[in-house]
């Protein structure tokens, strides 16, 4: 690695008490980008070293979302990737995967170097694009997959997420030509005729309510072709957002059966079920939808057993006018950055399904794995990048909007009660989050454009 | 009562109050000056997102005997044709100063958002959202059944042990789903009957028995009430069920099948008909018939709701 001593922020930072995952309390000694120690006592006493005290606090990797909608280019109302970014750290995220449905679609290689070379620029989080799968998400024929790999944005990820790619040629196609680059299809698993013009988890409840339904076997039958194709023809397969116990089981079949396949669930649905939807009030419309208590008890067992690798957000901004309507004309998706650990902390670590070393598997060490973003993700030892969060796991609140820092304020969560609250957010060792604050954009900035002057530090350069 | 949006959340006791207060509109409708001071100065919004000439009119009649103003906003043609919001709408209904809203919306939902909305203060009546409820329609039903069922006796009463049949689109059908409510409230029993494809999912935890056949279920039940809903000819394009021939032959209500009835039974549908589809010209016209009836009582019903919402005493009392 380069020598790094010149970079801004390159300063020493001290984490005095810190819980690590495997539950040692310790002090971290930050220095140039790097964990340089985690003995305790390490650094004491050294001048120019900046001591925090992390004293209750548990220390965790930098998370790394597999599956977040940044917006820009093209829906800059909703979220920018600065406001997204900011979003991210102010959830403890150090790497986000940009969804591709923005506008241009990022489906040639010059929308995803444009986004990865915004977030590089803006200094809060590492920006992985992920590129579409087919031409302007159209589900018609491969976009320049190659190109988009090979590009200084090095994507690894494809995915048409918000639409499925439902041929079913095309997408074995699609899962034999990304083996090439050593990509990975993350599959939007619904049947599109299924799901015309559906609204909510079909049942007794859409029913009564009178809302078109989304029904179960409408993911599952996708994701059971999916994985099957994925056998067939021996490619890696990753299934975004699971929803329904019928998935949790398919996905648990085809591991059994030695099949390729990872999986992640949101936080909303290891949380909320399709009660809520009751209201009628659009904060809780989201695609997939919200289930049912079985369905949410099922991703949570799937998660603490390891069928499901993953937790993502698929933080999905909108403005406020695409919430303020009647039901079938709000817009899906949730904002779910900052409330995420706050919500696996509530849904899982409290209940004792998932330790804190799982919550740094599933949010942290395996999405950076199935991202192929190498150099990022640790687990504590000497030299890792110092990509890391520290949480309060003992704060308990009432979840309010100014909590949110990106641009569009539709979370579900506002005024429920959640555990845990992240304090600090280190990316390559510049603090992006200090003790609930946000780090001045400027000085982001600042300290980013040094570090791409410094030359690439595994961000973005899969390798 | 401050919002009509739906009959499940109606107590048994609201339903009949609402019911006995239709009696007394109806008694007014017999006078020979048919209108009431009422809600004088008071002023009610047809809001209508989706085309409804005889609930709009039927409304519009009611807030007319009520001595309301009236206005007719129909979204053809008008701002929300061209993107207006509902929110948007809702905050100009109420800068005019609505002091209720009709609303009928193709929308689930539509009138319990503008309810809990902080957009629009005034009372909210639901005249159909989407295949959600449509509560007026399911009290006029209510009403109807209670008039013929007991006659000169009807005041104050429920329909505790009456068997209620009802056959059709239940999946797309607003008013079964308001009907079932109201009716399993009011101690009646309801079953449905429709192809399986036309039954919602779910049914199974709702208080219904469902049927496949008609010939069966009219057999066993001997029903006092049998309601056909109208088949809605967009259905036939998506395939829940093969032709219209095959539907009318199966679940339509036919002169036979009529012959089979007890003579006492009523057959009602909330129009319009399709004659020939899910109801033969025999049984539209026919003395157990109650189609003609239903409109008249609606009137009734929506002057007793707009009574209970808008008047100044009622609100005092609540």
């Amino acid at each position: 690695m380069s020598d790094t001593s010149i970079r801004p922020g390159g300063t020493r930072s001290l984490l005095k008490g810190a819980m690590l995952p495997d539950g040692t309390v310790t002090d971290i000694l930050i220095e140039n980008g790097r964990i340089v120690s985690t003995a305790p006592g390490a650094g004491t006493g050294a001048s120019g070293t900046v001591v925090i005290d992390a004293a209750g606090l548990v220390a965790l990797p930098g998370l790394v979302d597999l599956h977040t909608h940044l917006r820009e280019p093209g829906f800059e109302q909703s979220e920018t990737v600065l406001t997204g970014t900011r979003a991210a750290a102010a959830g403890g995220f150090t790497s986000v995967f940009a969804m591709a449905n923005t506008l241009p679609v990022s489906d040639t290689a010059g929308v995803v170097e444009q986004v990865q070379a915004l977030g590089a620029r803006a200094g809060y989080a590492t920006v992985r694009p992920i590129g579409a799968v087919t031409v302007g998400l159209a589900g018609e024929r491969l976009s320049e997959i190659g190109a988009m790999a090979q590009s200084r944005a090095a994507v690894r990820v494809f995915s048409d997420d918000g639409k499925c790619v439902h041929d079913s040629l095309l997408m074995r196609r699609a899962l034999e030509y990304v083996k090439t680059f050593d990509g990975v299809i993350a599959q939007h698993a619904q049947d599109p005729r299924l799901t015309e013009n559906a609204q909510m988890n079909e049942g007794a409840l859409s029913s009564e309510l009178g809302l078109k339904g989304w029904p179960a076997v409408a993911e599952e039958s996708i994701i059971a072709r999916d994985v099957l194709l994925a056998e067939h023809v021996g490619a890696r397969l990753h299934v975004c957002h699971l929803s329904t116990a019928g998935s949790v089981d398919v996905i648990r079949w085809a591991k059994a059966r030695g099949i390729a396949v990872t999986a992640e669930a949101t936080p909303h649905h290891l949380l909320l079920t399709e009660d809520l939807v009751r209201s009628y009030d659009a904060r809780f419309k989201v695609n997939p939808p919200l289930r049912r208590d079985e369905d949410v008890q099922a991703l949570r067992e799937g998660l603490a057993d390891g069928t499901i690798d993953i937790v993502a957000t698929d933080h999905a901004p909108h403005p406020r006018e695409s919430k303020e309507s009647e039901w079938d004309a709000a817009s899906f998706g949730m904002v779910g950055l900052e409330s995420a650990l706050p919500v696996v902390q509530t849904a899982l670590v409290d209940s004792g399904l998932l330790g804190w070393d799982d919550v740094a598997r599933v949010l942290s060490n395996t999405p950076a794995r199935i991202g192929r973003l190498p150099g990022h993700s640790h687990s504590f030892e000497d030299g890792s990048p110092a990509n890391l969060t520290l949480v309060d796991p003992a704060a308990r609140s009432t979840f309010t909007l100014d909590r949110l820092h990106g641009k569009s304020t539709n979370t579900p969560y506002e005024g429920m009660t959640l555990s845990g609250s992240v304090r600090w957010t280190f990316h390559h060792g510049f603090a992006t989050l200090r003790d609930g604050e946000l780090a001045d954009p400027s000085e982001a900035a600042t300290f980013a454009s040094g570090e791409l002057a410094a030359g690439p530090s595994g961000q973005g350069i899969a390798g | 009562m401050r919002h009509l949006l739906s009959t499940k959340d109606l107590t048994r006791d609201e339903a009949i109050q609402i019911l006995d207060i239709a009696e007394d509109m109806a008694d007014v409708q017999n006078r020979e000056v048919r209108k009431l001071p009422t809600l004088r100065g008071k002023t009610v919004v047809n809001l209508f997102f989706e085309d409804s000439t005889r609930t709009r009119i039927s409304f519009e009649a009611a807030a007319k005997r009520l001595s309301a103003d009236v206005i007719n906003f129909s979204a053809k043609g008008s701002s929300v044709s061209k993107g207006e919001s509902l929110k948007d709408t809702a905050q100009t209904l109420a800068a005019m100063g609505a002091d209720g809203v009709v609303i009928r919306h193709s929308a689930s939902g539509a009138p319990q958002v503008l309810a809990q909305s902080d957009w629009i203060d005034a009372r909210i009546v639901n005249a159909g959202d989407g295949t959600h409820e449509h509560p007026t329609q399911a009290l006029l039903d209510a009403f109807t059944m209670r008039r013929r069922l007991f006659p000169g006796a009807s005041r104050g009463r429920d329909l505790d042990g009456v068997s209620v049949v009802i056959v059709g689109d239940i999946l797309h059908s607003r008013v079964a789903r308001s009907n079932l409510w109201l009716l399993r409230t009011l101690g009646a029993t309801v079953t449905f009957v429709a192809p399986a494809t036309l039954v919602p999912l779910g049914t199974a935890s709702w208080p219904v028995d469902v049927s496949y056949d008609l010939d069966a279920t009219l057999a066993l039940t001997q029903p006092d009430v049998v309601m056909m809903l109208r088949i809605q000819s967009e259905r036939m394009n998506a395939a829940y069920f093969p032709t219209a021939r095959e539907y009318a032959r199966q679940w339509g209500l036919d002169d036979e099948r009529l012959g089979r009835l007890r003579p006492d039974s009523i057959v009602m549908h909330p129009g319009p008909m399709n004659r020939g589809l899910e109801i033969s010209a025999g049984a539209a016209d026919s003395a157990q018939s109650t189609v003609l009836e239903q409109v008249a009582n609606g009137v009734s019903i929506r002057m007793a709701v707009l009574y209970l919402l808008l008047s100044g005493e009622r609100e005092a009392q609540a």
